[in-house]
């Protein structure tokens, strides 16, 4: 009796099945924002000129992991991004990370694709890769992999920021690989995958899930809440506007004579930032919005008008002070006041249960794809550390930088053009 | 850390008081069927209410603004000065509600576009309903007790502050380490008792009390916790002691932030709401510092000031009780029982003159104390609303 095939792509459907074969997306690559019709399957290609997972349209959840490298032989380092190329492929397509598949193979071998994504479609699944500084040098100084000479000279730990209280086991990382999908069994998969691939080579450092993203990436999609009940990303850089990208996200050719290898990628800054939820529900609402420097309801900024009219920062208010408060968040981290510099932001809720008081230990994982952190995020973080009313409500307890690689090519690998 | 002590009065810079005035801003339209329930609409030029009377008892003021600017909305006695209710910062196209619990009588309504002059005014009546709230007239008598005595108390605090804090740094400097340790946490608690008040120096407080890993970077750590540090460098890995000369910069530095400290709280003048407002705030320093174990980081002696920061929470609590009590008794009662758990869990932790220290606590005994806090700080968090109701 011939063997069932139960694996996903055979549960996709003719349809389907046939689309992800022919890399033919019927949805899918940044841009298009329309949800997909319920015959077809989210789907975005893994390959193209940036890594998938910036500028795409955000999905709803996320699973990020930080790795750190244990070998120091550079074959083994380019053999696992060979092997972790081919499994984001198949697993962004809506297939099983393995060639054999999770049902498929001998009965008396575990099998290459876990299994909990059967019959799951790709749901949009992205995972983009990036690099952090260890890599390239690590704790000791030594250049394991013979790259240190093409580390971006913007590619170093983050300065200590007023209020950051970092845990070391929630920060830094060699490598990190960001997996975001609309299920959140899928994005789990990617990286429980991910991680068995490379265990001998890499190590899980850390990792953290988040549901709820707080941010567009896209104009066609809504203006979601933090967890602080505000609207979140209402100015975010989009993937529509590409003027924009290429000035605040894609690191460009000439930005750095050591990294051309990172042109067409970008920098990925990761940040969870606990938020003191108890103490901020006791807040009046005019008090938060305030702080925020936004109405609670439309997200209008307090000069007026609607979610998406520009704030006037210089508009007086009641009792000589401007009607958006000097340290209110929205005027502390604006453009205007950091030379412009936008950031695409691409973050998270996340609740992870509850702390040993009682307390939600919640807030929001923080993702930044910026083309230069020293310009485009460092500043702003420590304008926001100095003098945003916000801090009083949020404790920084990890945090990472990472550089991240242009995207793949059909036969390439992630980050082939620094090793090459 | 910064408290909301003078951001919460600037919004609600209520003098209120003499009648009964509350404000609350959300959104929400006027309700067509509810006489009580009305709609303003403050443009550049005009102030329209959707009527000019409306029975006694709680109304509310949907106030739209349809103008190009700021503007605030005011409900003034029939003298048209004195300010019952008022809701101030209502951007362009945005809204605001303002609640406010009126008894029968005259009144003038007032829309002030761009908050200059007197604004566009309308007369208004209250007429009398079977909803007729309860006027105390002695409240403002009430206010201004409450006002005065929190005054004496801060300056009280302050100076008892003053003293110990002199006596501490001679002890430091003489390297009489032992007595200099035995004062740290008993001169601490005049600061954590008028917390809110003293962090709303905002040059003075990262000086004083600022824990290391607060600083921006560059900036020099100096203050109570740099001595802390020294005094007690048992979990600071490497930790090189301060040199005599060291001692002597870092405690004169100290003093002499706290002697300019005492002189400016002799200038400061205080508002009902901002002490109730520094009676949560308090609490919010105990919740996000002290339960956690994070303020006394070397020298364990977080309960000192957990203890330190309720008493001043209860003095202000107190100081505006017999307004609340006329006004929302439950409440009141609640508070009040709230107050008195939490000093029986901390009690049980009272070692001769002082406390256990943090690392003594077992955690079962931090998430009670923790419990007490929460449960304490939720109905705390309604009480200024309550005082200007």
């Amino acid at each position: 009796m011939p063997k069932v095939k139960v694996s996903r792509r055979g549960l996709l459907g003719g349809g389907a099945a046939a689309a992800g074969v022919a890399g033919a997306f019927a949805v899918g690559r940044a841009g298009d924002g329309a949800p997909a019709a319920a015959a077809t399957p989210l789907a975005y290609d893994f390959h193209g000129a940036h890594q998938a997972g910036i500028v795409t349209p955000m999905q709803d959840r996320l699973h990020f992991a930080a790795f750190d490298v244990r070998t120091d032989d550079r074959d083994e380092l380019v053999a696992l991004l060979q092997a972790w190329t081919d499994a984001a492929a198949r697993m962004t397509a809506g297939l099983d990370a393995g060639a054999v598949g999770a049902v498929d193979g001998a009965s008396n071998l575990p099998p290459d694709d876990t299994g909990e994504a059967i019959g799951l479609p790709p749901s949009g699944l992205t995972i983009t890769f990036g690099f952090g500084p260890s890599l390239f040098l690590d704790a000791d100084g030594n250049d394991r992999f013979g790259i240190a000479d093409r580390r971006p000279e913007a590619l170093r730990e983050l300065p200590h920021f007023p209020a950051d209280n970092l845990d070391p086991a929630r920060s830094y990382g060699d490598l990190c690989v960001q997996a975001c999908a609309n299920d959140p069994q899928v994005a789990v998969h990617a990286i429980r995958n991910l991680a068995r691939i490379g265990f001998g080579t890499v190590s899980v450092r850390w990792s953290q899930l988040g549901f709820g993203r707080t941010s567009t990436t896209s104009v066609g999609q809504d203006t979601p809440r933090n967890l602080f009940g505000f609207k979140d990303g209402t100015a975010n850089v989009k993937a529509e506007d590409t003027t924009e990208l290429d000035s605040h996200v894609w690191v460009d050719a000439g930005d750095d004579p050591k990294a051309e290898w990172l042109a067409g990628g970008s920098y990925l800054v990761a940040r969870r930032f606990n938020m003191t939820i108890e103490v901020w529900d006791r807040q009046p609402l005019g008090d938060q919005e305030a702080f925020v420097g936004r109405t609670k309801g439309v997200g209008a900024p307090l000069s007026g008008g609607d979610e998406l009219t520009a704030p006037d920062f210089d508009m007086p208010g009641s009792n000589g002070a401007p009607v958006i408060a000097t340290d209110s968040h929205l005027r502390q981290v604006h453009p205007d006041f950091h030379g412009g510099a936008k950031m695409l932001r691409r973050g998270y809720n996340f609740v992870d249960g509850s702390d040993d008081l009682g307390g939600l230990d919640a807030g929001l994982f923080f993702l930044a794809y910026v083309r230069n952190p020293d310009t485009h995020f460092i500043p702003i973080q420590l304008q926001m550390a100095k003098a945003d009313a916000l801090m009083e409500y949020l404790k920084v307890r990890g945090s990472a930088l990472f550089a991240v690689p242009p995207g793949v090519a059909k036969g390439d690998y992630v980050g082939e053009s620094l090793f090459a | 850390m910064r408290t909301p002590l003078l951001i919460a009065g600037l919004l609600l810079s209520a003098p209120v008081l003499a009648a009964c005035g509350t404000e609350s801003t959300g959104g929400g339209g006027g309700d067509a069927d509810d006489p009580r329930a009305l709609t303003v609409e403050s443009s550049d030029d005009a102030c329209e209410l959707s009527a000019s009377e409306a029975p006694a008892g709680t109304l509310t003021f949907d106030v739209a603004n349809s103008g190009s600017q700021v503007t605030e909305f005011y409900l003034l006695g029939e003298d048209g000065l004195r300010i019952v209710a008022e809701v101030e910062n209502i951007g362009p196209d945005l809204n605001r509600e303002l609640t406010v619990t009126a008894p029968a009588g005259s009144y003038v309504t007032a829309c002030k576009p761009g908050m200059k002059g007197e604004g566009i005014r309308a007369d208004f009546t209250v007429t009398a309903s079977d909803e007729e709230p309860v006027v105390d007239a002695d409240d403002q008598a009430l206010v201004d007790q409450a006002v005065a005595n929190y005054a004496s108390y801060v300056e009280d605090q302050s100076a008892q502050l003053l003293e110990k804090t002199t006596e501490f740094v001679e002890l430091y400097k003489a390297e009489d380490d032992d007595a200099a340790r035995a004062l740290y946490a008993d001169a601490r608690t005049h600061w954590e008792r008028i917390e809110t008040v003293a962090e709303s120096f905002g040059d003075l407080d990262p000086m004083m009390d600022a824990r290391e890993a607060d600083l921006e970077p560059g900036a020099e750590f100096t203050g109570w916790h740099r001595v802390e540090k020294d005094l007690w460098p048992a979990r600071a890995e490497g930790y090189t002691p301060l040199t005599e000369d060291e001692r002597a910069l870092y405690a004169d530095d100290l003093l002499a932030n706290t002697t300019e400290l005492d002189t400016r709280v002799q200038e400061l003048t205080y508002t009902i709401d901002q002490i109730a407002n520094g009676s949560r705030g308090l609490l919010e320093e105990v919740a996000t510092g002290k339960v956690t174990g994070e303020e006394e980081y070397w020298s364990r002696t977080d309960l000192w000031d957990f203890q330190a920061n309720v008493d001043g929470a209860k003095v202000a609590f107190e100081g505006v009780q017999p307004i609340v009590e006329g006004k929302d008794p439950e409440l009141a009662n609640a508070l009040e029982n709230r107050f008195a758990e939490l000093q029986a869990l901390l009690d049980s932790h009272r070692v001769g003159d002082g406390f256990k220290y943090y690392d003594e606590l077992t955690p079962d005994e931090v998430k009670a104390l923790s419990d007490g806090v929460n449960a304490l700080s939720e109905p705390l968090s309604r009480l200024t609303a309550a005082v200007l109701s």
